[in-house]
């Protein structure tokens, strides 16, 4: 039996296959397509100390070969979260990473005290919504303050820490050694790039927000590149993601240097998807004679 | 756990019925067993610069035949819903249904079915299913279409904007002109529509109010959380003041939504 088992900051995953925060709820909302016993983990939707009401609609847009959203992190918050979605999620086989968002640092370290004590295997901290004006991204493009909320989320935290970096950076490695240096266990990339598309009929955006996080397999070679430079620059396992709709874009992230991959908005055209690439990655390593998915991990120079 | 997906349905027929409107029929038959009056199918394309799905309103249901009938807009060149107006018998469509929650149509006393444009196609199957008696009332630009099928199912009353057929003027100045009584009012169409429409049903005092609403969406199951409506009080499952058109919705009591 060849092995799709991956190691991330201590955590054994059955298989490198997750969910990217945002596109697939709390899990359950998927539950009925997807079996969630099969994936490597869940990883929710961003959760707050408090509820948070999101942006006005229209908060999506198709693009070419994407879409773009400015949904604003709308989430539960932390209380019902805790009651109502977590256990629904630990019924199931997979690992859970939750998504933790934040207005301020209070926001961010209120949450994860607050998980510190539920069974919850990773925290994949959001520093890079471009969305929310104060969603984190301040936090996310300045390697000063990236470095100063992770070393402080870092004191606090119970189970390991993944730093989820944004795109909108003149140099992700710049942000990625930050959070290295800081304590990261972990990073995950790419975030939605910024992006804008304009109605020509109505003369207006085609967002409330005006701008939204472009996604989609249109943005998947932006992504690779900079889940390559990531990995040659830091020691830190990277989960990639960034258009994976295939087991084929996943394949491509690993050999890039990944060692988990995030299925994002191939879900909500295809539920299907995560399954697909697990069975893909299997199919992989018959063809190519690995013993284990890890050989293929940064296996491209 | 029954397992839902995406399926293959068969194109059974399609032909144009008004301009850029069009009537297409599926064979989908997991999908017309299940189906209500009101719930909606998301269809995909097979154009992979097209990603999202497309939400239609189920217009008819054939549940022996196990087909679906869909009655939709082109909404502009290079479309996704110009795409599927080229399907021919035979051919394939992806889709996943039904969706949403539709509309309780066994309610009893006389209902007003109120449809503006591309919001009329749902109220075929609302008026079929309906026990009681159906004022229908549909609203166009100019040019009408479904209304054969509507007549079958109740009594019909028509506004234009430019007055060529019935009443001048909006579904509300027909109401008026017909001096149309009804104790429960199904109403789908554009947000000014349903507007007008829970105004008129609050001075009129029909309490019985449903809205079907529309929304950009991503997902059609309730996951991305991107076609949300504004709530009077604070919603279950959000714990804000939001519910989701595809989930909670699409149709909704006049009265729990702020449009």
């Amino acid at each position: 039996m060849r092995s799709l088992a991956v190691k991330i900051a201590g955590v054994e995953l059955k298989n490198p296959v997750m969910t990217a925060s945002g596109t697939f709820g709390s899990g359950e909302e998927y539950s009925e397509f997807v079996d969630l016993n099969k994936l490597g983990a869940v990883v929710t939707k961003g959760v707050a100390n408090v509820p948070w009401e999101g942006n006005p609609t229209p908060r999506i847009a198709e693009t070419y070969g994407g879409m773009m959203n400015a949904i604003g992190l709308q989430n539960p918050g932390i209380d019902v979260f805790i009651k109502r979605d977590l256990p629904f999620l630990q019924q199931f086989d997979t690992k859970i990473i939750v998504n933790v968002c934040g207005r301020t640092t209070e926001d961010y370290l209120e949450v994860v005290e607050r998980l510190g004590d539920e069974q919850v295997d990773l925290l994949e901290i959001n520093v890079s919504c471009p969305n929310v004006k104060h969603g984190g991204i301040a936090f996310g493009q300045d390697p000063a303050c990236l470095s100063e909320i992770t070393a402080k989320i870092k004191k606090v935290a119970k189970q390991p820490i993944i730093m989820k970096l944004s795109p909108n950076v003149t140099d992700i490695t710049e942000m990625a050694k930050a959070a290295e240096a800081a304590g990261a266990d972990a990073l995950s990339l790419i975030n939605t790039l910024t992006g804008m598309k304009i109605d020509i009929h109505r003369k207006s955006f085609a967002l409330a927000n005006k701008t939204g996080g472009v996604s989609g397999p249109a943005i998947k070679p932006i992504a690779v590149r900079m889940v390559y430079q990531v990995a040659q620059a830091t020691r830190l396992p990277i989960i990639g993601m960034g258009g994976i709709a295939t087991p084929e874009d996943g394949i491509e992230f690993m050999l890039a240097g990944a060692t988990g991959i995030s299925v994002g908005t191939a879900n909500f055209y295809n539920p299907q998807t995560t399954e697909e690439v697990i069975n893909g990655l299997a199919s992989y390593l018959e063809q190519y004679g690995h013993e284990s998915i890890e050989e293929i991990i940064g296996a491209v120079k | 756990m029954m397992k839902k997906e995406k399926i293959a349905g068969i194109i059974k027929e399609q032909k144009q019925i008004a301009t850029g409107i069009f009537d297409l029929w599926v064979t989908a038959p997991t999908i017309a067993g299940g189906a209500k009056p009101g719930q909606f199918v998301s269809l995909y394309t097979e154009d992979a610069s097209k990603l999202l799905p497309r939400p239609i309103s189920i217009c008819e249901v054939d549940k022996e035949d196990g087909s679906l009938r869909l009655v939709y807009r082109v909404t502009g060149a290079n479309t996704g819903t110009e795409q599927f107006s080229r399907l021919q018998k035979g051919d394939t469509l992806q889709l996943m249904g039904p969706l949403g929650n539709g509309f309780m149509s066994e309610l009893p006393g006389t209902a007003l079915l109120i449809g503006g444009g591309i919001g009329i196609p749902p109220m075929v199957e609302l008026a079929k299913n309906r026990m009681d008696k159906n004022l229908i009332v549909s609203g166009y630009r100019d040019e009408t279409f479904l209304q054969e099928d509507l007549e079958k199912y109740g009594e019909c009353f028509v506004a234009t904007e430019d007055g060529s057929v019935g009443t001048k003027g909006t579904v509300i100045d027909a109401i008026k002109a017909e001096g149309l009584k009804a104790d429960i009012i199904y109403a789908c169409g554009p947000t000014p529509m349903l507007l007008a429409i829970k105004e008129y049903a609050a001075s009129a005092g029909i309490t019985q109010c449903y809205l079907s609403l529309e929304e950009k969406m991503a997902c059609g199951v309730g996951a991305c959380l991107a076609c949300v409506c504004g709530s009077k009080e604070k919603d279950e499952h959000s714990q804000v003041h939001n519910k989701r058109v595809c989930k909670e919705g699409p149709v909704f009591s006049a009265w729990e939504v702020e449009l």
